[in-house]
């Protein structure tokens, strides 16, 4: 799982997507998970509107299928899972080329497998629409706590710097000769992570330091705001809405 | 162990999602106690630095590696609030910006990955440093331990969740065999990175340990050729959060005691734990039948359990029974040994 | 010492300032020092000669021991510190720690902001000061995507942009490859604002700074033009100042200048 927490999803590009207010992107984004985990796992035709809607959006957004695609790979431990369930629920059993599976194993895996990965591609579509920057001027207008969106801020203007600092350790340590090879190694590489925590937290200070004497005072000043009109609201609630039609749809059928 | 969207049913994820909101605005003032008006600088490096160290791969073997998690760490160093903050926007900003862990699933992967983690070691940790004598080993063991239990009681909080609102029908048994099984083994190796790394910076640092600050030595200044009590520098926030987090950590202790109470009922109540844990992990997968199958989607889990009770589990039992064992076993270790040690402690306690 | 009789008020006066850390270690044993308006000063001195406690004390972050300083004939203390943070820019060492912002713009914008400035005049600060260090093309940058010169300039700016009275850089030299260097000196020297330059760095204060004092010891050891300061062997030494190999302050005459 820890793979892939690095690497940005942000695409540059000026599609009317990109273009969209940050906050109406969160809101309809989370809007449209909601709706699909909401929807019953029978109504498989639902599931194959949302991710024609999901397509239709990346379409839009420019954001090619096979980025799309790859990024879905962070499921694959759940899909593990999901491949096991038909094995091992319960439930009334059925033959299929010569292994007898649950049924609500089945359904189950389908489920899990369906809604996470559309989940995964709105999430997807979402972050590499949207520049770091205005997620958290998107999380700020939605109301998050100040203090919540101004920690997010803080770690990602010093994630970078911080990952930076745990690299030149390694080469640090590497380039004497060591190299980390199994449990007997760990003693190392946590003193390195120690070390971190230390300059992490003195680092802390330091802009604690900075911040001061530039006249903070515990509140940090509101320098940006983002407003969306009525129409970009509902360009990007167009989604979600459509999403909910189906979705009752869904039930009712 | 990000959950993905479609995994516990809406109503559930809405309900954590409050859980994990409450939980956060307490963290919210809680930190500004623990931190004042650094708040957000330090706990934003701190959350950047969780985030960096879940990269840093520790090898096992033969190309296997594991990494950090971060829960307990964060809480020992920096405090439970804060820690709760620090872990909480790791995992927001996981979801959002990188996919990882669904956005639905926020309240449920905070809940169970921030809250629970660091709120269990946190407890269990000061509770192991008041009765354990006051030296620095203390402390690292103190933070193996609390690690170690950290997290299963993740997988436990996991379990529960999924046993109100999982949106498959594999039976609770199970989920929880598999899910604390291999916690536990997980738990292991969160708890000796924990422990070393929570050393590494008392060795250097040991001010920076929020949980242990207790234990620094009053500061002696060399006035006149004599030694004489330093005035209280700064009105630092550790004595009196350690005061005021004693409710807690009865609390904490005592739900972690019940939460691993309830773990091994469980996980004894599965038929076959080790097997089990070896199938659902996709060790054995050509084995088909299974003994606790047939519990429909109505009353799963119950049925189960009356009958698995009498087969009695493996995995699970071992352990979390273990885990239960060894930390009781320290404590009761400890609390005899305490009265002869006190006499010393002062002397060993701190030599930076 | 080179006063100026026609400012009638000193930029920064301090005077009899005496300091002990909580841990008893004494950094600072009375010193006593006033730089006029629009002068260029260099502090120089070696490791642990209390520079930075010094530093931290002209803007109030540090306090609590003897002496007093007093920022445009405002005294540092409690009633004025929010005025007193807002006349005194500190840019760090580290560009990392003063650029704390997401984007450039936003930073140089925090201190302005802070003081409770906003919309188009506060977009005129931030415009202003990225001017005066040539950054103006790099406002929507994240600072983490700039070269290591180009976010020192723009430290430069996040004070700039605050219109202080006194600019205080600590080590502005370290760090930079050649050519950034002399573009951080060639911006210092177009300012208009008093400087007090914190430096190990012996030709980067000559070139910049016209006057020059020393700290040792927690005192202030000698104070003079920065050209006879550093031609004095015998007070370099004394004070474990080292000019690098070959230099010859006597035969550099740009200090003189402006």
């Amino acid at each position: 799982m820890g793979a892939g927490h690095a690497h940005r999803l942000y695409r540059q590009g000026n599609s009317p997507v990109h273009a969209l207010p940050p906050h109406t992107k969160l809101a309809a984004a989370f809007a449209f998970v909601v709706v699909v985990v909401s929807t019953p796992r029978e109504a498989m035709w639902a599931f194959a509107v949302y991710a024609v809607l999901v397509a239709a959006v990346a379409a839009v957004a420019r954001v090619p299928a096979g980025f799309l695609l790859k990024r879905l790979l962070i499921e694959v431990p759940f899909v593990a899972f999901a491949v096991l369930m038909p094995f091992v629920a319960g439930g009334d059993r059925i033959e299929v080329l010569g292994l007898s599976l649950s049924v609500n194993g089945l359904w189950g895996a389908w489920n899990v497998l369906a809604k996470g990965t559309l989940g995964v591609a709105a999430s997807v579509l979402l972050a590499s629409t949207t520049e770091l920057r205005e997620l958290l001027l998107g999380l700020q207008r939605l109301k998050l706590p100040p203090l919540l969106v101004q920690i997010a801020s803080f770690m990602i203007r010093y994630g970078d710097v911080i990952t930076d600092e745990m690299r030149r350790m390694r080469i640090a340590r590497e380039s004497r000769g060591f190299e980390a090879r199994g449990v007997r190694h760990w003693g190392v590489l946590a003193k390195s992570a120690g070390a971190l925590f230390i300059r992490s937290y003195e680092r802390g200070e330091r802009v604690h330091l900075a911040m001061v004497s530039r006249g903070y005072a515990g509140s940090m000043p509101v320098i940006d705001e983002v407003s969306a009109s009525g129409a970009q609201w509902s360009r990007a609630l167009a989604l979600p809405c459509a999403a909910l039609v189906v979705c009752l749809l869904g039930w009712m059928l | 162990m990000h959950v993905p969207d479609g995994f516990i049913d809406a109503p559930t994820s809405a309900a954590t999602g409050v859980i994990a909101a409450g939980a956060l605005a307490v963290s919210l003032r809680g930190a500004r106690r623990e931190l004042d008006e650094r708040t957000a600088p330090l706990a934003g490096l701190v959350a950047a630095f969780i985030f960096a160290v879940q990269m840093l791969n520790f090898p096992v073997a033969a190309g296997t590696s594991g990494h950090l998690l971060g829960g307990a760490l964060a809480a020992i160093l920096v405090g439970p609030c804060t820690g709760v903050l620090c872990v909480s926007v790791v995992l927001l900003m996981q979801g959002i910006l990188f996919a990882d862990g669904g956005l639905t699933a926020l309240g449920v992967n905070i809940t169970d990955m921030a809250i629970v983690t660091t709120v269990v070691s946190y407890a269990v940790f000061r509770g192991l440093v008041k009765v354990l004598p006051r030296r620095r080993r203390s402390v690292t063991i103190a933070s193996f331990v609390a690690a170690l239990l950290s997290v299963p009681a993740a997988a436990v909080a996991f379990t529960l969740i999924y046993a109100v609102g999982g949106t498959t029908d594999v039976s609770i048994g199970k989920v929880a065999t598999a899910m604390i099984g291999v916690h536990v083994l997980i738990g292991i190796g969160e708890a000796v990175i924990t422990a070393l790394t929570v050393g590494a910076v008392i060795a250097v640092r040991p001010d920076l340990v929020y949980g242990a600050r207790g234990l620094q030595q009053r500061l002696k200044l060399r006035v006149g050729g004599e030694l004489v009590d330093a005035p209280d520098a700064a009105p630092a926030p550790a004595p009196a959060a350690a005061r005021s987090h004693r409710p807690l950590w009865i609390t904490g202790l005592v739900t972690s005691l019940v939460l691993a109470g309830f773990v091994s009922f469980y996980a004894s109540a599965s038929p076959d734990g080790l097997e089990k844990v070896a199938h659902d992990q996709g060790i054995d997968k050509t084995e088909k039948e299974h003994a606790a199958a047939g519990s429909p989607l109505a009353d799963y889990g119950v049925k189960d359990i009356s009958d698995a009770r009498l087969s009695g589990g493996l995995a699970g039992v071992i352990g979390v029974g273990a885990t239960v064992v060894v930390g009781s076993g320290v404590f009761w270790v400890v609390r005899r040994r305490r009265s002869a040690a006190e006499a010393s402690a002062s002397s060993t306690g701190s030599a930076a | 010492m080179t006063v100026s009789s026609a400012a009638p008020v000193p930029s920064l006066e301090v005077s009899g300032l005496a300091f002990a850390y909580p841990d008893g270690h004494q950094a600072l044993f009375g010193v006593d020092f006033t730089i006029h308006r629009g002068e260029r000063v260099a502090l120089l001195g070696p490791n642990g000669a209390g520079k930075t406690t010094l530093v931290l004390h002209l803007n109030g972050i540090l306090g609590g021991g003897t002496g007093t300083v007093t920022v445009a004939g405002l005294p540092v203390g409690k009633q004025h510190m929010a005025e007193i943070r807002q006349k005194v820019g500190i840019v760090f060492q580290d560009p990392d720690d003063q650029l704390f912002m997401p984007t450039v713009r936003e930073d140089v914008a925090f201190g302005p902001a802070t003081a409770g400035i906003k919309g188009p005049e506060l977009e005129q600060r931030v415009r202003t000061a990225l001017e005066r260090v040539g950054m103006q093309d790099f406002a929507d940058r994240p600072p983490h995507h700039l070269s290591f010169g180009q976010r020192r300039r723009v430290a430069v700016a996040t004070v700039l942009a605050m219109e202080p009275e006194i600019l205080v850089l600590d080590e502005p030299s370290s760090n930079l490859d050649p050519a950034s260097r002399r573009e951080l000196a060639d911006i210092l020297r177009s300012l208009d604002v008093t400087v007090l330059m914190v430096t190990h760095d012996l030709p980067y204060a000559l070139e910049l700074c016209p006057r020059s004092l020393i700290l040792s010891d927690g005192v202030i050891a000698a104070d003079g033009p920065t050209g006879e300061l550093l031609s004095d062997e015998e007070l370099m030494r004394a004070h474990r100042l080292e000019l690098p190999f070959g230099f010859d302050p006597r035969s550099v005459t740009t200090s003189t200048r402006h």
